[in-house]
């Protein structure tokens, strides 16, 4: 099927209304209300290409691979490993084996963790990591240093939500082995620095995880620009499908860690006596992968690149700026983060309704937002907030569709007003 | 399904201004209610007299549901004996959990029939629910805190 997100071969211009219709799930009612779908940093909705190469992986192509000497084996390898070249190329990595397929972030900061991280710390090292993680960036290493003695420390962020790179600095010393930093905030829409960051934990030698769980669909990714060694990305945050994501590990490392799960894929031979592992990413791979998954995210990259990014960061650009104008508009509305450099991601809470009941209320009007703590319940107590409401904006979202959220919410304060 | 058949005005005014919105010095059984997915917390403080809640209070935070389900139901089981707040307890559970509609027990439940529209949000019964599970596990002496997540 062709897309029909294609930019217009004159004008280089694309059609909005055009790339909603690669988006089959947004033509819905809900509620008796055409569907609102603002909740894309829990997760994306997937253009039909992505639903129809799973399909067609299932109805056409569906072998194990890695093992089979038959036709069908051979194709499905090819397309599986293809994703991991795409995957590579997305992330800019060096090498197609520095790309480890595995379930989604989370998975990659365990695998990370209890791998790397086990065979590096000693009692009393150091993990650094932010104020703004997610717990999945969070709840793996506090395991890590429990078990091992080590420390967590956490650099503090501002009241725009802002990582206070001083205070970042300071905590960098002789013991800091990981530093573990979100690309962009889910909860605030921060954007850290990266680099920059990376380069101040490089000065004390310590290893880098970058989790790029809502980065990879926002901003282009370059591992070896951020000179991170590790680098996660989530295939359905970025219109792929779930189940699965991408770890991206620096050869060295990934050579020297020890394996994730034994099993079958991962290991060159196995005796009773001794089993030798398979050179990376194999190595972490045990098991059939989520094949039809790999190569669905392959094509979502695919989806992404013909976008562009000019088009997605135009898109996602007047989203924010138009909703940061009219959502305020609301009486009693409050927006929790504030960073300079933010992407498409709005927190707010409304004066006297708690978040759950304007979820409840615009849900009514077929909004989906996310309320509660999103994963970051420090970020949540540093705001002195139980939860937010949350609306995160995809290039496929309108301005429309802002204005449809805002009169919602205007609907919840005549509703509580009695 | 209309949003001002969940948000009734009895709700409302209830989370507005919640009754018995207080703890209770020497309160004889305590209990601690905790949805942490939905960050509603919630302590029930019940004072008895033999086998009659004497006195009976919350102290928390969380959604209008939650609140205002808190504060009937102290209002409602002010007085009660310990087997008719347990009857009541159980007859609430079930008109925001049931399938079937039973007008006999919504009579008996007066005032708390207001959450009879809350079974057609399912993400929300846990909300209704939360403050009438504490106070069971209050009457039970419970020690562990009480979710209904």
């Amino acid at each position: 099927m062709q897309p029909k997100a294609e930019p217009d071969s004159a004008t280089g211009a694309i059609d909005i209304e055009r790339v909603r219709q690669d988006f089959p799930v947004l033509h819905q009612e809900v509620r008796g209300k055409p569907l609102v779908y603002l909740d894309n940093a829990a997760t994306s909705q997937k253009p039909i290409q992505v639903i129809e190469a799973l399909s067609r992986y299932y109805g056409y192509q569906n072998a194990n691979i890695h093992r089979g000497v038959y036709y069908l084996s051979e194709e499905a390898t090819a397309a599986y490993e293809a994703a991991r070249v795409k995957t590579q190329r997305f992330l800019n990595a060096a090498n197609p084996d520095e790309v480890v397929f595995v379930r989604g972030t989370t998975e990659a900061v365990n695998l990370v963790a209890s791998t790397y991280g086990r065979l590096l710390l000693q009692p009393r090292d150091e993990v650094v990591i932010s104020a703004m993680e997610h717990h999945s960036n969070i709840v793996p290493w506090q395991m890590l240093c429990e078990s091992v003695g080590a420390d967590l420390r956490v650099a503090p962020i501002d009241t725009s939500g802002t990582l206070i790179v001083s205070e970042y600095e300071k905590l960098l010393g002789p013991r800091t082995k990981i530093v573990a930093l979100v690309h962009v905030s889910n909860s605030l829409g921060t954007i850290n620095d990266v680099k920059h960051l990376v380069r101040l934990a490089k000065d004390k030698s310590a290893v880098v995880l970058i989790d790029g769980a809502q980065a990879a669909p926002h901003i282009p990714i370059d591992v070896q620009d951020i000179g991170c060694d590790f680098y996660t990305a989530s295939g359905h945050k970025m219109y792929g499908p779930t189940g699965i994501g991408a770890l991206y590990g620096r050869m060295e490392l990934l050579e020297a860690m020890p394996p994730y799960q034994g099993g079958g894929e991962m290991i060159r031979s196995v005796t009773f006596e001794k089993t030798t592992y398979a050179p990376p990413p194999a190595k972490f791979e045990a098991g059939t992968p989520h094949i039809a998954g790999a190569i669905g995210m392959g094509v979502a990259i695919d989806y992404l690149e013909r976008l562009g990014w000019d088009f997605v960061h135009e898109q996602e650009r007047v989203l924010l700026e138009y909703a940061l104008e009219r959502l305020p508009t609301v009486p009693g509305l409050k927006i929790i983060g504030s960073a300079d450099s933010r992407a498409s991601v709005v927190s707010f809470t409304v004066d006297g309704i708690h978040a759950h009941d304007i979820g409840t209320i615009v849900d009514q009007e077929g909004v989906a937002i996310r309320t509660g703590h999103h994963c970051t319940q420090p970020v949540m107590d540093f705001f002195g907030v139980p939860a937010t409401a949350r609306a995160s904006f995809a290039f496929y979202n309108t301005v429309e569709e802002v204005d449809t959220l805002t009169e919602a919410l205007m609907e919840a304060r005549e509703v509580f007003s009695g | 399904m209309e949003m001002r058949d969940l948000y009734q005005q009895v709700i409302l005014d209830h989370n507005r201004s919640p009754r018995n919105f207080r703890e209770i010095e020497n309160a004889d059984r305590v209990a601690h209610g905790d949805n942490p997915l939905c960050g509603d917390k919630i302590r029930v403080y019940v004072k008895l007299n033999g086998d009659v809640i004497e006195d009976v209070s919350f102290h928390g935070s969380g959604c209008a549901i939650s609140q205002s389900s808190a504060s009937l139901m102290t209002a409602a089981v002010m007085g009660k004996s310990i087997a008719e707040a347990e009857e009541l307890f159980h007859k609430f559970h079930e008109m925001v959990t049931a399938d079937s509609d039973q007008p006999a027990s919504r009579k008996e439940l007066g005032k708390l029939a207001a959450f009879a529209g809350v079974r057609e949000f399912p993400a929300r019964v846990k909300c209704a629910n939360l403050a009438w599970h504490t106070l069971h596990g209050a009457l039970r002496e419970q020690a562990q805190p009480v979710s209904t997540e």
